[in-house]
């Protein structure tokens, strides 16, 4: 792979994963969201493969085998699962609406490219100097998970802050070594499952998976 | 050594998920749990002779504060262990559980054991947070085990903010790790704690501060330090008893104890003035809301859980001063906090059990009622508010001098504010809980499987609030690891 062919699918990869997260704050309906959350794993497997290519690493090659298949395929059919046995499948009431959303993912991706400042002079090569966007996603996923009442976005904000990390351990490392890698993956897997054990048991006890019907704990 | 502390309540899951339900099998937990304590006192002494053991071809690694953790560990786990058999006794007698839930309960409490394990004995700092993160995913379905809607409100909360937060905990991690490549020598060991110890003087300081902020907040998110805290109180007051005593007594501290390690290396990569205003920062705040937030409680369980907000500020203050002194009385409250906070999440459960009810209003004159068991709630209290004998005024003690003695005055002044207007809270509700006219009398049931067991961890705070015999020289070699 020649350099520049290299750098432009490793910043195309690393915006779209970027992208996908803005896509998941603008769009409402459940299915959607969740289709772009499998669009944006195979992105994150898309910048492992490359840097795995460009590094001659095969660990990192068999790593991105191995996020395509979590995250771009096991996860979203997990929670396709989910919104398919929910009548109604929209963030109808999100707590900031879309517009003012979209507003705020633009300021936290400049906040990202200003914290990260100090990572991006650490490691200024091509991988490095795309650092920002993960941690931009990472934040977009928190504003997600923040403002979002649907139990199925909760998971999808929480999946997208981890893709956001997944992104950065990529890009400044090339990725952690592998037993954490495999560890934080199998972590995150079981994470999901267990979140779906607990939206099954929601619908079941309330009815549906709004999670302003759960609110009896507080002060 | 190691892999036996991690294969005892691995076996122990292992065989409880297998074998159909018995009750021998509850005992055969605590049976587990007692071992593991064994170890610990035999690695602790261990370490104390020699040097650091290591294990599973360099994954695994104990010195000192890996060995009080087990202990740490071991103790609370034996007390909660005696408890759960009678909480499963209960439940199944109440037909609320099956036989089917019972066995997945004694096999998710061992996993939580192991897990904690292994973050205290991980060498390499990765391997420490898929620990921390595992103990996450294991502790859900203990919290939402009794199958109420409250329940699984708090066990949703848990595993979403906890894992956001551990989520945080590995970009810092990440980014550590990405400092220890560009420093000299550096490689395969990258992760390894004592490597990053030993060069953290050539870690890149923009990007450790940045990576240690991110780790306060992320494993900050697990010892349930503000501004994270949120998900602990309605977690430890939906778990059965004995997981609130595990998870209140030692999850929490675990999770303290990686900051604990991380700190070493950003006060040798920034100096120690920016850890220490971080953490003095988040234990300030911690303080404040749980004085404002326990003065209005009406729950008893929830009182304990913000009791626990209250002692991880102290803990993280006593961290940010940072010497010795300090240190060792850190690990000394982490032990004696565990005790007694388990010791009351245990009496909360059984008193639970037999009132039915958790609200603080409907429990009056416990103390006439049921002496055996409100005698046992009111000697906790009297720990956990720091009244000697017990080790937890000995600790705070210690942590406030030094305070004063590294110039943290101010700090330590304010926290002591705190802690006036929280011994009036929760003096207040104690009050409400254990004195009052006797009301209608009814036999005291305490059976002495519950009571032996709490009784003997208040002695044992006791025991080692006045006495520096054995933990003494543990105590000051641990906190040598992790003090300037």
């Amino acid at each position: 792979m020649t350099s520049s062919v290299y750098a432009s699918t490793l910043g195309l990869s690393a915006a779209l994963v970027l992208l996908c997260a803005v896509v998941t704050l603008w769009r409402r309906s459940l299915g959607a969201i969740v289709k772009v959350l499998a669009v944006q794993g195979a992105a994150l497997a898309c910048v492992a493969l490359a840097i795995g290519f460009h590094e001659h690493d095969v660990g990192l090659e068999v790593i991105a085998v191995l996020v395509l298949g979590a995250k771009g395929v096991v996860v979203p059919t997990l929670i396709t699962r989910v919104v398919r046995h929910d009548p109604t499948s929209r963030e109808s009431q999100p707590l900031v609406n879309v517009p003012a959303s979209l507003v705020a993912a633009g300021a936290l991706v400049f906040l990202s490219f200003a914290v990260t400042r100090p990572v991006t002079a650490l490691e200024p090569t091509t991988a490095g100097r795309l650092i920002p966007f993960g941690m931009a996603a990472m934040l977009v996923g928190f504003f997600a998970l923040a403002t979002r009442r649907k139990a199925v976005s909760q998971i999808v904000g929480l999946l997208l802050v981890d893709n956001g990390v997944a992104l950065v351990a990529f890009l400044a490392t090339a990725g952690v070594p592998v037993i954490v890698e495999l560890g934080a993956s199998l972590d995150v897997l079981l994470a999901v499952v267990v979140l779906r054990v607990l939206a099954t048991q929601m619908r079941a006890h309330v009815g549906s998976l709004d999670l302003d019907q759960l609110a009896e704990l507080h002060d | 050594m190691l892999v036996a502390i991690l294969a005892i309540p691995l076996a122990c899951a292992l065989l409880s998920g297998l074998v159909p339900w018995r009750p021998w099998i509850g005992w055969a937990g605590t049976v587990s749990l007692a071992g593991v304590l064994g170890c610990g006192i035999a690695l602790a002494s261990g370490v104390l002779h020699a040097r650091a053991a290591s294990g599973l071809d360099g994954v695994l690694r104990a010195d000192a504060l890996s060995a009080f953790m087990v202990i740490v560990i071991g103790v609370i786990g034996v007390l909660a262990a005696c408890q759960g058999v009678r909480y499963l006794d209960a439940e199944i007698t109440a037909g609320r559980c099956t036989r089917r839930h019972a066995s997945l309960y004694a096999v998710l409490v061992q996993g939580f054991v192991t897990t904690m394990l292994l973050a205290v004995l991980a060498a390499n700092l990765g391997v420490l947070w898929v620990a921390v993160e595992a103990t996450t995913v294991v502790t859900t379905f203990l919290v939402g085990h009794r199958g109420a809607r409250t329940s699984l409100e708090a066990s949703w909360k848990y595993i979403v903010i906890c894992s956001v937060g551990i989520a945080l905990a590995f970009l810092g991690t990440v980014l550590v790790y990405l400092t220890a490549l560009h420093a000299p020598g550096h490689g395969f060991h990258a992760l390894d704690w004592t490597s990053l110890v030993a060069q953290s003087r050539h870690l890149d300081p923009g990007v450790m501060r940045l990576a240690f902020a991110l780790l306060v907040l992320g494993y900050g998110t697990k010892v349930g330090l503000a501004p994270m805290h949120s998900w602990l109180p309605d977690a430890h007051s939906q778990a059965p008893a004995p997981v609130s005593a595990l998870m209140s007594g030692v999850l929490l501290t675990v999770a303290f104890y990686a900051i604990l390690r991380f700190k070493v290396i950003a006060d040798g990569a920034l100096g120690p003035l920016f850890p220490r205003t971080l953490l003095v920062i988040v234990s300030l705040l911690s303080l404040g809301i749980a004085a404002s937030l326990l003065l209005s409680q009406r729950d008893y369980k929830r009182m304990l859980a913000y009791h626990s907000v209250e002692h991880m500020g102290l803990i993280a203050l006593g961290a940010a001063a940072g010497s010795t002194l300090a240190i060792a009385a850190v690990l000394l409250h982490i032990l004696g906090h565990g005790i007694a906070k388990g010791v009351l999440f245990l009496a909360s459960g059984e008193i639970l059990l037999v009132e039915g009810t958790s609200e603080i209003e409907h429990v009056p004159a416990l103390l006439s009622r049921r002496p055996i068991l409100g005698g046992i709630f009111a000697f906790g209290l009297v720990a956990l508010l720091g009244f000697p004998p017990f080790s937890l005024f000995v600790s705070e003690l210690n942590m406030l001098r030094a305070e004063f003695q590294v110039g943290l005055g101010w700090a330590a002044a304010a926290s002591l504010v705190c802690m006036a207007v929280i011994f009036a809270a929760v003096m207040s509700h104690g009050r409400h809980l254990l004195l009052g006219p006797k009301g209608t009398a009814a036999p005291d049931i305490t059976p002495a499987l519950v009571a032996v067991p709490l009784v003997g961890g208040l002695l044992l705070c006791a025991f080692i609030g006045v006495s520096a015999w054995p933990l003494g020289p543990l105590l000051h070699a641990a906190a040598k690891v992790v003090s300037p």
